[in-house]
C-alpha cells in the first residue's frame, strides 16, 4: 500500500479521474441535462411552427433554422460549465486538489471534456428531432463529418470560454449570469433570419460576429447553401476564441492562489 | 524527517495594503499536536494556506517536513494533507465515490482504492451512508468524510483549519477523539481554532495569534497561567461590570473579597464568578491598554 501511495500519479491517471468525476456530475444533474436538450427543441418547434410560416411562407423555414438551433444547443449546454467550474473554485474541494501532488488544473479540463461529450449528445438528439419535424439535409458523409467537426470545435471554444468565466466569477450565481449574456449572440446573427433583413446599422455587428460565419458554414454543409469564405472565417473565429479562452483560464487558475 | 515538522522564520504576508501576517516565527515538533488559536481575521487560515503551498509568502522561510514551501512544493505536497475550513468534499458524489476518487488521485489502483475507501468508511463510522450522496450529509458527517479524505494517502503531517467550527457538542467530541487517535499514530497535527477549550484538549503546544503576530506560544498550562484564573465580577444596574477581581477559587479568598466589597457596595449588589473567556485571553495576551472602569 505504502509503495503505491508514495509513487507519483501520472497526468493520465489524474486526468481520467477528473473526467470521470465531471461525467458523473453531468449525468446526475438531470435538470440541467434535460434543459440543455429540451430548451433548444422547444425553440426549434416554436420557430418552425409558430414564426416559421410568417418568416418563410414556403414552409422551408425548418431547413433554414436548424443550423442555428444546433449552435444554440451548444451555447446553452456549455454555459453550465461556468457554474460547474465556479462551484469547484469557490467551494473547498479545489484546496484539497491543489495540496495534492497532482496536476490540479485537470479538474477544469475534466469539466471541459464532459461538456464536450454532453453537448455532442444533445446536438445529436436535436438533429434527430429536427428530422422528425421536416429537416431534410442534403449533406453527404464528408459534409456531415466537416459539419460535426466545426460544431465540436465551436462547443470546445465556447466551453473553454465559459470555464474561464467560471474561474473568475465570484459565485456560481454570478458565473451563471455572465454566461447568460453570451447566449444573446445567436439572435444577433443569421441563426433565425438572414442578416440582410435586419436594419442596416445592425449589419456590421451581425455579419462580423463569430456566430454568423459558423452558422453559414454549417448551413452550407448540411443544406447546400453557398459557403464561400465563411468556413475559414468560422474556423478562424473558433481557434481565436479557443486561444484567448485558454490563455485567460490558465492565467486565472494560477492567480487563484494569490487571491486569498 | 527532521525533528521539526514545521519551521517558520520571519514570515510576512500582505494582501494589497493589508498586512495579514507580520513576522511569524514558529516551530512544530514531529509527532505533536500544535494549535493555532486566534479570533476571526487573525491570519490563521492564511498561515495554513502558506504552509500547504496554496499561498506564496512575501518574506521569510517556511519549511514543512524539511522542504521549502516555495522551492520544493511537490515534496511538501507529498508530506501533507489539508482539511480546510469548508468541507472539501464533492457533494454530488457519494461518500464512497469521494474516497475512491481521492485514493485514485493518491496513486492507488482501482481495486486498492475500493478497499481503502471501505476501510476508511468503517473507521469514520460512515459505512451505513457509503452509498448516499454527500449533499444529504449532516455537518458532522461531512467533516468526518473530509478528515477521511485527508487520511487516504498516509501523510505524516495533517493540517486542520477550524475542524469543529459549526459542529454540535457530540460531533465535536467525536472529532476530538479522532484527532487524538491520529496523534497516537505519530501524525503531526497543525490545527487552528477559535476555542480555548479545544486547543487545551488537543494540543501539546499552543500559539496565540492576533492581528498577524504571535502574542503567546507555549504549553496549554503555561498559557493558562499567563491568562490567570477565575474572576469575581461586581455588577451594577443594567448588568454593567463595575469591578473585576482575580480570585484563586478558595473559600478564604472569596470570603475576604466579599467582606471587603460589602463595606463599599449596597447589600443588593450582584456578584458573579466567571472563568476566563477568550476575551480575557486576548485582553491579557495582546496587552492592549485596558479600559478603566472604576
Amino acid at each position: 500500500m505504502r509503495n503505491s501511495l508514495s509513487g507519483s500519479v501520472s497526468v493520465f491517471t489524474s486526468q481520467s479521474v477528473f473526467i470521470g468525476r465531471s461525467m458523473r456530475h453531468s449525468l446526475r444533474n438531470v435538470d440541467a441535462l434535460i434543459m440543455a436538450i429540451v430548451l433548444p427543441i422547444m425553440l426549434m418547434l416554436m420557430f418552425t411552427y409558430i414564426f416559421g410560416g410568417a418568416i418563410d411562407p414556403t414552409g422551408d423555414y425548418v431547413n433554414y433554422v436548424v443550423p442555428g438551433i444546433i449552435l444554440l444547443t451548444a451555447g446553452y449546454g456549455s454555459a453550465s460549465t461556468a457554474v460547474d467550474v465556479n462551484q469547484d473554485m469557490t467551494g473547498g474541494i479545489i484546496d484539497r486538489f491543489r495540496t495534492m501532488p497532482i496536476a490540479s488544473h485537470g479538474v477544469v479540463i475534466g469539466h471541459i471534456v464532459s461538456s464536450l461529450a454532453r453537448n455532442l449528445l444533445a446536438t445529436g438528439i436535436v438533429i434527430l428531432v429536427a428530422m422528425l419535424v421536416g429537416f431534410r439535409p442534403s449533406a453527404g458523409l464528408m459534409d456531415w463529418i466537416f459539419a460535426l467537426a466545426i460544431i465540436a470545435l465551436f462547443i470546445l471554444a465556447l466551453t473553454w470560454l465559459f470555464a474561464g468565466i467560471g474561474l473568475v466569477a465570484s459565485s456560481p450565481a454570478a458565473a451563471s449570469g455572465y454566461g447568460f449574456i453570451l447566449l444573446f449572440l445567436p439572435y444577433l446573427s443569421s441563426a433565425f433570419v438572414p442578416t440582410e433583413t435586419m436594419p442596416s446599422w445592425l449589419h456590421g455587428v451581425a455579419n462580423h460576429q463569430p456566430i454568423t460565419p459558423i452558422i453559414e458554414t454549417i448551413r452550407g454543409l448540411l443544406t447546400g447553401t453557398p459557403i464561400g469564405n465563411d468556413a475559414w472565417i468560422a474556423v478562424g473565429w473558433c481557434l481565436l476564441i479557443l486561444a484567448v479562452a485558454f490563455a485567460w483560464s490558465v492565467r486565472s487558475f494560477r492567480r487563484l492562489a494569490g487571491r486569498r | 524527517m527532521s525533528k521539526l515538522a514545521i519551521e517558520i522564520q520571519g514570515l510576512r504576508k500582505t494582501f494589497g495594503r493589508q498586512v495579514v501576517l507580520d513576522g511569524i516565527d514558529l516551530n512544530v515538533e514531529t509527532g505533536t499536536v500544535f494549535a493555532l488559536l486566534g479570533p476571526n481575521g487573525a491570519g490563521k487560515t492564511t498561515l495554513i494556506n502558506l504552509l500547504t503551498t496554496l499561498v506564496v509568502p512575501d518574506a521569510g522561510i517556511v519549511k514543512v517536513a524539511g522542504h521549502d514551501v516555495v522551492k520544493e512544493k511537490k515534496e511538501v505536497k507529498r508530506s501533507i494533507s489539508l482539511t480546510g475550513q469548508f468541507a472539501a468534499v464533492d457533494e454530488v458524489l457519494t461518500a464512497e465515490e469521494n474516497l475512491r476518487m481521492i485514493s485514485r488521485l493518491s496513486g492507488l489502483s482501482a481495486s486498492e482504492s475500493r478497499s481503502r475507501a471501505a476501510e476508511l468508511l468503517r473507521r469514520f463510522d460512515l459505512a451505513d451512508s457509503a452509498k448516499k450522496k454527500v449533499k444529504t450529509f449532516s455537518g458532522g458527517m461531512r467533516r468526518r468524510l473530509d478528515l477521511a479524505n485527508s487520511l487516504v494517502a498516509d501523510r505524516p503531517i495533517l493540517f486542520l483549519d477550524e475542524p469543529t467550527t459549526g459542529l454540535d457538542t457530540v460531533s465535536r467530541r467525536t472529532l476530538w477523539d479522532m484527532i487524538l487517535e491520529l496523534k497516537q499514530q505519530g501524525i503531526t497535527i497543525f490545527l487552528t481554532t477559535q476555542y480555548l477549550e479545544e486547543a487545551d484538549q488537543l494540543a501539546d503546544r499552543i500559539a496565540v495569534i492576533s492581528e498577524g503576530r504571535v502574542v503567546a506560544d507555549g504549553t496549554p498550562e503555561e498559557l493558562k497561567a499567563r491568562v490567570g484564573g477565575e474572576v469575581l465580577e461586581v455588577r451594577g444596574t443594567g448588568d454593567v461590570v463595575l469591578e473585576s477581581i482575580p480570585i484563586d477559587g478558595s473559600v478564604r479568598d472569596v470570603s475576604r473579597i466579599i467582606n471587603e466589597l460589602s463595606a463599599r457596595y449596597p447589600s443588593d449588589t450582584r456578584i458573579a464568578i466567571r472563568k476566563p473567556s477568550m476575551d480575557d485571553v486576548f485582553v491579557s495576551l495582546t496587552a492592549k491598554p485596558k479600559e478603566e472602569i472604576a
